[in-house]
């Protein structure tokens, strides 16, 4: 059964980070709020154990941490964890659910935890979380994409100047060439450029 | 020509395959569609970020799906699947330690589940005469098909899964690991983790999940709901960018290129060699064992992998009850029906005036097909009840 602690200290949180920089900086952020009581796991090395051990009223995962399934199976083994632990309750979570997935933090609250207590913890994980990551890695996949694409556009490009072709046409021509040669369009783009700067 | 954007979430398994294959091949183009693909680490962030919209849509475990769709340990926010990306894929594979306990018990490489099971139940009461801790079994998260399947085998064998052995998640990427320092005594996951675990020389594949239920359901392309209601012809369009390009995964012809598609490390970084034993349905059981035939071992296209059958979604959910994650309520079954969309599959590929099944509904185990359970079990989704006494 739930216990009811008040004073706010009491609160258990568990940080699971294996960037040990941004575990830290969220760590700061929940002292500052006037949070004491917390642990934080890198060692991600029977992860069930430690927080059953710690048996956390909340806890915080980063995204980018494969191991966040693991922690979607206490919601189902409950007899592993003394306390039933649920990510959100009610539908109106929603924008909390997508302002922590935006930071890159998932969050993880035991049930029956009054939810104006976990809004503003959370609140201080999603501010820290930003400030760190500003979904780095995702700029990085956007960056990628944009590169691929700009070979195809400038293949596009030689080809509509130099066959006079309409730029679907000119598209299709490298879709089939990729189709035919068993090659990726961009790969078929990039031959087309390296030849059209050959010819000059 | 303007292309619509779509935005898909996935997991680094073999079955991405046909997604991949789309906007490799320019399926997905020659449907008007410019598909970005978006790796993920979890299946908790596929789901959560195809709920929240990061995500149009996602490589999804199938009974994550419905799990989303009945709200059980979270959110309740329903889940579509118009496209079953696939059937088969999955395997169970064991500790050396364990492989050798087994054989003791007379496991063979290459065995029926049955004959697997059989010994495994030998070890695991040993086990427990001799006072040893029990064997710790991981899959990939609770509402799989990887935990169900290794449910079905372990129970069909007398091994409750839940009191005779131990049983935790363990994401993909750290199973081999876990496996070679005896963290956990087996796994069951989709490729290429089995055979990287035998490639290492750390483990035996047991059993193919094709071996305990031929052409069982694994991956679905997932939709928020309101999505699908707001954009169909995306819906539409995507279906059938995945079907074409479903065949061409299908074709032997293909599979060398594909693996070395697949191999790159910003879709599946894995050895395009392994990969390609999993596309080509000839795996090799242990170390040194020569690559063998596994009938139907994966399944892009044919025998309708791709057509998402409500009696499937209805299998997923009798699991859920079977094993205590959710109570039986006639309620819903109707919730857990509508999560599997033939309806839009039809639709999208009605242009394309192909074969498709007449029926959104069907028996698993009808002697009359190829189909069905090791143990000769029926599941009639008209049945429920029955099945699930």
């Amino acid at each position: 059964m739930p216990e009811e602690k008040s004073p706010k200290d009491s609160l258990r949180i568990l940080i699971v980070d294996q960037n040990v920089m941004r575990a830290s900086v969220l760590e700061d952020g929940l002292r500052e709020a006037g949070l004491s009581n917390i642990v934080v796991v890198r060692d991600m090395q029977n992860l069930m154990r430690r927080i059953v051990d710690n048996d956390p009223d909340v806890i915080f995962i980063d995204l980018e941490n494969p191991n966040r399934d693991v922690l979607e199976q206490m919601f189902q083994v409950s007899r592993c964890v003394r306390r039933p632990i649920a990510m959100f309750v009610d539908r109106s979570d929603t924008d909390m659910i997508e302002a922590a997935v935006e930071a890159g933090v998932g969050a993880y609250v035991v049930d029956g935890l009054k939810k104006e207590r976990v809004k503003s913890i959370l609140d201080t994980a999603v501010s820290r979380y930003k400030a760190f990551s500003k979904l780095r890695d995702e700029l990085e996949r956007a960056k990628e994409a944009l590169a691929e694409r700009k070979i195809i556009e400038r293949a596009k490009g030689i080809l509509m100047k130099e066959r006079g072709m309409s730029e679907e046409a000119a598209y299709a021509l490298l879709r089939r060439a990729a189709m035919n040669e068993n090659r990726r369009i961009s790969e078929v783009a990039q031959s087309v450029i390296t030849a059209a700067r050959l010819l000059k | 020509m303007t292309y619509s954007n779509i935005i898909v979430g996935f997991i680094p398994l073999l079955d991405c395959a046909p997604l991949v294959a789309a906007v490799e091949k320019g399926f997905a183009a020659a449907e008007g569609l410019d598909l970005a693909l978006m790796r993920e680490t979890s299946w908790a962030n596929i789901r959560d970020r195809l709920i929240v919209g990061h995500f149009d849509a996602a490589h999804m475990l199938g009974p994550m799906a419905v799990a989303s769709s009945l709200g059980i340990g979270h959110l309740q926010v329903p889940i579509v699947a118009p496209f079953s990306l696939g059937l088969g894929g999955n395997a169970i594979t064991v500790s050396n330690e364990l492989w050798e306990q087994m054989t003791a018990a007379g496991a063979r490489l290459g065995a029926d589940p049955a004959t697997q099971g059989t010994a495994l139940r030998e070890v695991v009461a040993r086990r427990e005469r001799l006072k040893q801790p029990p064997l710790t079994f991981a899959m990939v998260y609770p509402f799989s098909c990887h935990n169900y399947e290794l449910r079905y085998w372990l129970a069909a064998a007398g091994i409750h899964p839940d009191r005779d052995v131990r049983l935790i998640v363990l994401p993909p990427p750290l199973l081999v690991d876990a496996l070679r320092e005896g963290q956990v005594d087996g796994f069951c996951v989709g490729e290429p983790w089995n055979s990287l675990a035998v490639s290492a020389g750390v483990g035996r594949i047991v059993v193919a999940t094709s071996a305990i239920w031929r052409l069982s359901p694994e991956k679905v392309l997932g939709f928020r709901l309101d999505w699908t209601q707001r954009y169909p012809e995306r819906v539409s369009a995507l279906v059938r960018a995945l079907y074409r390009s479903a065949q061409w995964c299908e074709n032997p012809a293909n599979h060398e290129e594909l693996a070395r598609l697949l191999a790159e490390p910003r879709y599946v970084g894995a050895p395009a060699d392994i990969l390609q034993r999993g596309l080509s349905n000839k795996v090799a059981l242990g170390p040194g064992d020569h690559p063998r035939d596994i009938p139907d071992f994966y399944v892009p296209a044919r025998h309708a992998a791709t057509f998402p059958w409500r009696s499937h979604a209805v299998w997923f959910y009798s699991q859920m009850v079977r094993w205590r994650q959710i109570e039986f309520d006639p309620q819903h079954v109707a919730l857990v029906e509508a999560t599997f969309r033939p309806d839009l599959y039809r639709l999208a590929l009605a242009p394309l005036h192909v074969e498709l099944p007449s029926e959104d509904w069907k028996i698993e185990g009808d002697p009359a097909s190829s189909t069905g359970f090791f143990d000769n079990r029926i599941f009639d989704p008209r049945n429920l009840r029955a099945y699930l006494r």
